[in-house]
């Protein structure tokens, strides 16, 4: 583990070079105990693949401080368990009228529409960062057979709720947006509303699981087609 | 309900308070006004709470109209600014009556003037702020920028004693700036001939920026970084993609991404980089962390020690 600066009143910890669900898990409890002994000198923490951004409020600390109290909350993590995380499943809509892009990613993969589906609900993923836009959970890593690279060119609309390849990765769209994942499903939850609290049903390092749901069931949930 | 109708939202008019802290989990990034210190200073001058709601001006353009008394002040950029078309000065407050014409022009020296209104605007916080991040829609009036008709409220109350902040204290907004710069993040693939270039050589404002980064053109620096995985954005980092251009990463960054950082430029200094307009001169300087705390300590004192007078 490296502490580095990242800023004035920033610092940046390394974790490893490689994500892995064992690096998640020690991540979200650094998150855990960052927040239980320093909460009233820190302002964000950004958790990420394999590393934490942990701003500081520079008007009630100062760098050294922190980096001291940061080392402190950062011992014995080593003993974490890897399936921590609290497990989410989310239901999805697959079908060639909600995922325009499984028949490519089956061809690609020499399977068939109906395995690209089963292999995506087979395993848990971990939800590794949040970031690019409000509520956007990147999921890895998927099976290799159903990964699959970004659209040459990106969609210029992509619908709330997408469920989207994108290499090894995978998410659901949290709002309408452009975007260059390829779309395999839609998921009828929210996984955004300002509204709501909390206004996500994920956050960094819980698990999720996709579980299959049909027609009926994605309208009744409040789905649009 | 008390408050100013627009009549013309100007190129970029955006509600702020001081931004948007603690949502990063959700994705969320931090708004906020660009210029902190003449933000600051509108609050202050208007014996508002510093966190209160302003208008930041974006070029200038705008028009309101008052439909209540209050107190206002302008601070920030160089702009031609009228009363009811009579020209009024900056950094200094006055009244307000129902009725009144306000008008901030385009800016000349500077690019982002602050209106601050007694009490501050009356805008509901979402996820704990009021600033306006266009990008996310969220905060402000629908999470948009000023849009003609719109109408912003406040509480109709005046100042008992009116002030201003002197010429001598006000900041100078010219076509350069030196920004100082914290090493950070990967700073050690750099090799000591990148960052020699990195530090001594002029940059020039791009066309290219908005409130998620300045990009500077200029001498091309390069890291040994092939790929690396996202991870999070402090406000200023300075981001060096294979282009070798460096962008610096503003208030309304994403707030993870995988490109190679060298540092990040303290605050203090992103507030002067966004009051320049493209083609300005930019060059940076590498300071010590101790450095910049002892500048944001002297900073702090200054802005709080720096005596408005009254008027």
């Amino acid at each position: 583990m490296r502490i580095e600066i990242a800023g004035q009143n920033a610092f940046i910890v390394y974790f490893a070079e490689q994500t892995s669900a064992a690096v998640s898990a020690q991540i979200q409890a650094a998150v855990s105990s960052i927040h239980a002994t320093m909460n009233d000198s820190i302002v964000d923490l950004v958790p990420s693949y394999a590393s934490l951004l942990v701003i500081f409020d520079l008007d009630h600390s100062d760098h050294f401080a922190v980096r001291q109290k940061l080392r402190a909350a950062l011992t014995d993590l080593d003993s974490v368990d890897a399936a921590a995380g609290e497990l989410v499943t989310l239901p999805v809509y697959y079908s060639i009228e909600s995922g325009p892009d499984l028949e490519i990613i089956a061809e690609r993969g020499n399977i068939s529409v109906d395995d690209v589906i089963e292999i995506h609900q087979q395993q848990e993923y971990r939800v590794y960062a949040i970031g690019f836009a409000p509520g956007f959970a990147y999921l890895g890593e998927v099976d290799e057979r159903i990964a699959a690279p970004r659209l040459a060119t990106p969609r210029q609309k992509v619908p709330r709720g997408a469920v989207a390849i994108a290499d090894r990765q995978t998410a659901v769209y949290p709002a309408v947006s452009p975007g260059g994942w390829n779309l395999i499903g839609l998921c009828p939850a929210r996984m955004f509303d300002p509204a709501a609290d909390p206004s996500m049903p994920v956050k960094a390092g819980d698990r999720i699981r996709f579980s299959a749901i049909s027609r009926d069931e994605f309208l009744a949930q409040g789905g649009e087609l | 309900m008390s408050g100013f109708i627009v009549k013309q939202p100007g190129l970029l008019s955006l509600l702020h308070d001081r931004g948007r802290y603690g949502a990063h989990n959700l994705g969320l990034t931090t708004g906020g006004p660009l210029d902190s210190l003449a933000f600051d200073w509108a609050n202050r001058l208007m014996g508002n709470d510093i966190n209160a709601t302003c208008l930041e001006i974006s070029f200038g353009g705008l028009n309101l109209e008052a439909e209540t008394e209050t107190s206002i002040v302008i601070t920030g950029a160089q702009a031609p600014c009228k009363l009811n078309d009579e020209v009024i000065p900056l950094w200094q407050t006055l009244d307000i009556r129902r009725g009144d014409k306000l008008e901030v022009g385009f800016t000349s020296a500077g690019t982002r003037c602050y209106l601050a209104v007694r009490g501050g605007f009356d805008i509901a916080p979402s996820f704990g702020s009021s600033s306006t991040v266009l990008r996310e829609k969220i905060g402000g009036i629908n999470g948009d920028k000023l849009q003609a008709g719109d109408h912003l409220p406040c509480s109709g109350d005046k100042l008992v004693a009116h002030c201003r902040l002197t010429e001598k204290d006000q900041p100078v907004y010219g076509d350069s700036a030196r920004l100082r710069v914290v090493l950070g993040y990967q700073q050690a693939a750099f090799g000591p001939l990148q960052q020699w270039r990195f530090f001594n050589s002029a940059y020039r404002l791009s066309e290219r920026c908005d409130r998620m980064g300045f990009r500077l053109e200029g001498e091309t620096v390069h890291s040994d970084i092939v790929g690396m995985l996202s991870e999070g954005i402090c406000h200023g980092a300075i981001q060096i993609p294979a282009d070798g251009q460096p962008i610096v990463l503003m208030n309304d960054r994403q707030t993870i991404g995988g490109y190679p950082k060298i540092g990040a430029v303290i605050p203090m200094d992103t507030a002067r980089l966004a009051q320049l307009s493209p083609g300005a001169r930019v060059n940076f300087e590498e300071i010590s962390i101790e450095q910049a705390h002892n500048l944001h300590c002297l900073e702090q004192a200054r802005f709080r020690r720096t005596p408005v007078q009254p008027c």
